[in-house]
């Protein structure tokens, strides 16, 4: 009997840490607003040339544009805690006030304003390929026929060329480090997602040299900083991310963060205006 | 509210939630058939008087069982079909579906296996006994008195292994097939407004499919119980 209730002390103790432990899970709610000493910005760790958590250091396109908004709304760099946004994640993220903006190839919809506000665009995406370098026979989608293709699984990018190529091959992967290791080993002919994505897988080291993106974009996707429904941060950030377009650091994030994927972003349509923030 | 109930309703006008469904019941079935066939063999192996196959089928066991699906998936995927490029159909859809069946097999054949072996341990030595003075030898006496009483034992763990099959069709998304997890990613996507009904639909829509087995494994292992 008594070895009994030691037992079941042990199991109420352990039940009473995993509450304990969930509470802390989820994510400091109760520091409302995040308007103390840190911003939380979300972004993406496993985008190289965009988003992308190496070791400690996080570079990347949208890092250098999060970390120059930071510094215009007054914040210094170690006043920035970087948090993981995966791609499903980011409204919950947001609503759940789990951070307070998000930077990670985050495209405006109508359907996400819905459930988030925005602020930007500060790039505009389009939908590309990545091929190998020496393969010159695809030069967009029309040439895509008969090719396989690799995309990532339930992405705008794959919905959109299903439309735009009815009956194309295409693979579903969960990654586009899978995609492009099927592209190195001849499974895939080509990659398809937004263009700076694909130059930042083409320009890490293991990469470099080996695959080419096509730059015949044929989608426009306006990436835009996720904020909380209802942020009077928009347009603070709108004006940040004009200064820094102004004085030319944003063009030189770009074009180091892309390099040797034989890359260069649409000239008509980029830099953006930001848009008229939600009222 | 009931503009949510209206928006909840479009998600299934602008996505095919049947249809999704449908390729994981059809995953379940062919994996639950092949990996019963290839279960019943390492069974076989695994209690036979040959040490090599007894050896041969532990190995099999203790390694498919400590290995992670999706690590299996994804190496049929990149490895075999991306590296080696051996298309199972000329149909490309149809080729990842074939692979992504063949995981299903691999890796829950190890599971059919010690089930089927547990249910071997339910039936008394004396039968096996019986078997081999009257003159059998190990295969009829394994077919005609063994398997047919082990079997009868193992259905309940038979029943929670195919409904553990039913809920892991979810991971073919792996290799490239579109079942519900994939529609259910695609979903998110494009619906983020009614995510959390997205996730409630795909939930209920499994448990609609796996309360039933439950419910026949529990019947069946009641009505086929071998009364010692």
């Amino acid at each position: 009997m008594h070895h009994k209730n030691k037992l079941y002390s042990v199991a109420a103790i352990a039940a009473a840490a995993a509450l304990t432990l969930s509470a802390c899970g989820g994510g400091g709610g109760d520091q409302a607003g995040g308007d103390g000493d840190t911003l939380r910005i979300g972004i993406k760790y496993d985008q190289p040339g965009l988003g992308y958590a190496d070791g400690g250091e996080y570079t990347g396109f949208d890092v250098e544009v999060a970390k120059y908004v930071a510094k215009e709304l007054g914040y210094s760099e170690d006043q920035i805690e970087w948090v993981e946004s995966p791609s499903a994640n980011r409204e919950n993220m947001l609503s759940n006030n789990q951070v307070d903006m998000i930077f990670a190839t985050y495209s405006i919809t109508d359907e996400r304003k819905e459930s988030v506000d925005f602020a930007g665009p500060y790039f505009v995406a389009g939908q590309d390929l990545l091929v190998r370098s020496d393969d010159d026979s695809i030069k967009g989608p029309e040439d895509l026929a008969g090719k396989n293709l690799c995309s990532v699984t339930g992405s705008t990018s794959a919905e959109n060329v299903r439309e735009e190529v009815p009956g194309v091959n295409l693979v579903e992967q969960s990654g586009y480090a899978d995609c492009v290791t099927m592209l190195g080993s001849g499974g895939v002919d080509a990659v398809t997602t937004d263009d700076i994505i694909l130059a930042g897988l083409a320009s890490t080291d293991a990469n470099k040299g080996k695959f080419r993106v096509v730059g015949n974009t044929f989608s426009e996707e306006k990436y835009g900083v996720g904020l909380p429904k209802g942020s009077d941060k928009c347009e603070d950030i709108n004006a940040a991310i004009e200064k820094m377009i102004d004085d030319g650091a944003w063009e030189e994030a770009v074009t180091s963060n892309t390099e040797g994927a034989d890359y260069s972003y649409n000239k008509d349509l980029n830099p953006p205006t930001p848009e008229a923030c939600a009222s | 509210m009931s503009s949510y109930f209206a928006d909840f309703a479009s998600l299934f006008q602008q996505f095919d939630v049947a249809a999704a469904f449908w390729v994981n019941i059809k995953l379940t079935f062919f994996a639950a058939i092949g990996s019963m066939v290839l279960g019943s063999v390492l069974a076989l192996m695994r209690i036979s008087p040959i040490a090599s196959l007894r050896w041969m089928g532990a190995a099999y066991v203790n390694t498919i069982r400590n290995t992670p699906l999706t690590i299996i998936l994804v190496f049929l995927v990149l490895g075999v079909w991306s590296q080696l490029q051996i298309n199972l159909s000329a149909d490309f859809n149809q080729n990842f579906f074939r692979y992504a069946v063949i995981g299903l097999t691999v890796y829950h054949a190890a599971f059919v296996c010690e089930a089927i072996r547990s249910g071997v341990n339910t039936v008394p030595v004396g039968q096996a006994e019986a078997a081999r003075a009257i003159g059998l030898g190990f295969l009829p006496s394994a077919r005609m008195i063994i398997f047919p009483q082990a079997l009868r034992g193992a259905i309940t763990p038979l029943g929670n292994t195919l409904i553990a099959l039913t809920k892991n069709t979810t991971v073919a998304a792996a290799a490239s097939v579109t079942e519900i997890s994939a529609l259910m990613k695609t979903m998110i996507e494009f619906r983020p407004d009614v995510i959390i009904a997205v996730f409630l639909t795909v939930a209920v829509g499994f448990v609609l499919i796996v309360v039933p087995v439950g419910l026949l494994t529990t019947w069946a292992s009641r009505k086929f119980a071998v009364v010692r």
